[in-house]
């Protein structure tokens, strides 16, 4: 089975995976990890989309 | 707590509490062969399997996106992909073994399943550490 996903959604599943393993190995309480987990999501998401538009005005 | 445990946890009496019997590096090398395994040796179940699951699917997408299974090289960055390729763990050897993956990446898809597959082992090797983080006390 090959998989193609699209550049934002290997994206999105790149910071899902490794938000999940940072927030549990980072934290020690559930709620802590959880939050942690959201914030390293939220900012690998928030540094993509930021670093593309930077690159796109560059390439331009 | 300087009067009944030292810094280790350990109870000043000499005799060592139960997270401390036994072989204290079992679970970060069970946790390295098998992702979550380290945990699930701990009882920590959730985290054993929500660990598990992760590096799992970011391994098995970036074979299913036809990445790179570094087998050795001279260059640096072959090296150092090695690497992280090593932190996967049984994962690694059984890939290397049925010949998943692909020899060199085709296409861009394949170069983010390369990167999965790296960061996979990467992210084995924290969770390993975790577990024996755990297991000494370090972490609760």
């Amino acid at each position: 089975m090959i998989f193609r996903p699209t550049h934002f959604a290997a994206v999105l599943l790149f910071a899902l995976f490794a938000s999940i393993v940072f927030g549990i190995t980072q934290r020690e309480t559930p709620r802590r990890m959880v939050r942690y987990g959201i914030y390293c999501f939220v900012l690998f998401v928030v540094s993509v989309i930021a670093l593309s538009w930077i690159m796109y005005l560059i390439a331009r | 707590m300087a009067t009944e445990e030292n810094k280790n946890g350990a109870p000043a009496n000499g005799s060592q509490p139960a997270s401390q019997q036994g072989f204290v590096y079992l679970p970060l090398i069970v946790g390295w062969l098998v992702p979550g395994g380290g945990h699930f040796l701990l009882r920590k179940w959730v985290r054993g399997a929500l660990l598990g699951a992760s590096i799992l699917s970011m391994f098995a997408l970036g074979i299913a996106m036809q990445g790179k299974v570094y087998a050795g090289g001279h260059e640096i960055l072959d090296i150092l992909g090695l690497v992280g390729d090593l932190g996967n763990g049984l994962l690694y050897f059984v890939s290397r073994f049925a010949g998943w993956g692909a020899d060199q990446a085709m296409v861009t898809t394949a170069d983010y399943g390369t990167r999965f597959i790296v960061v996979a082992g990467l992210l084995n090797v924290i969770a390993a550490v975790d577990a024996h983080n755990l297991r000494t006390g370090r972490k609760s």
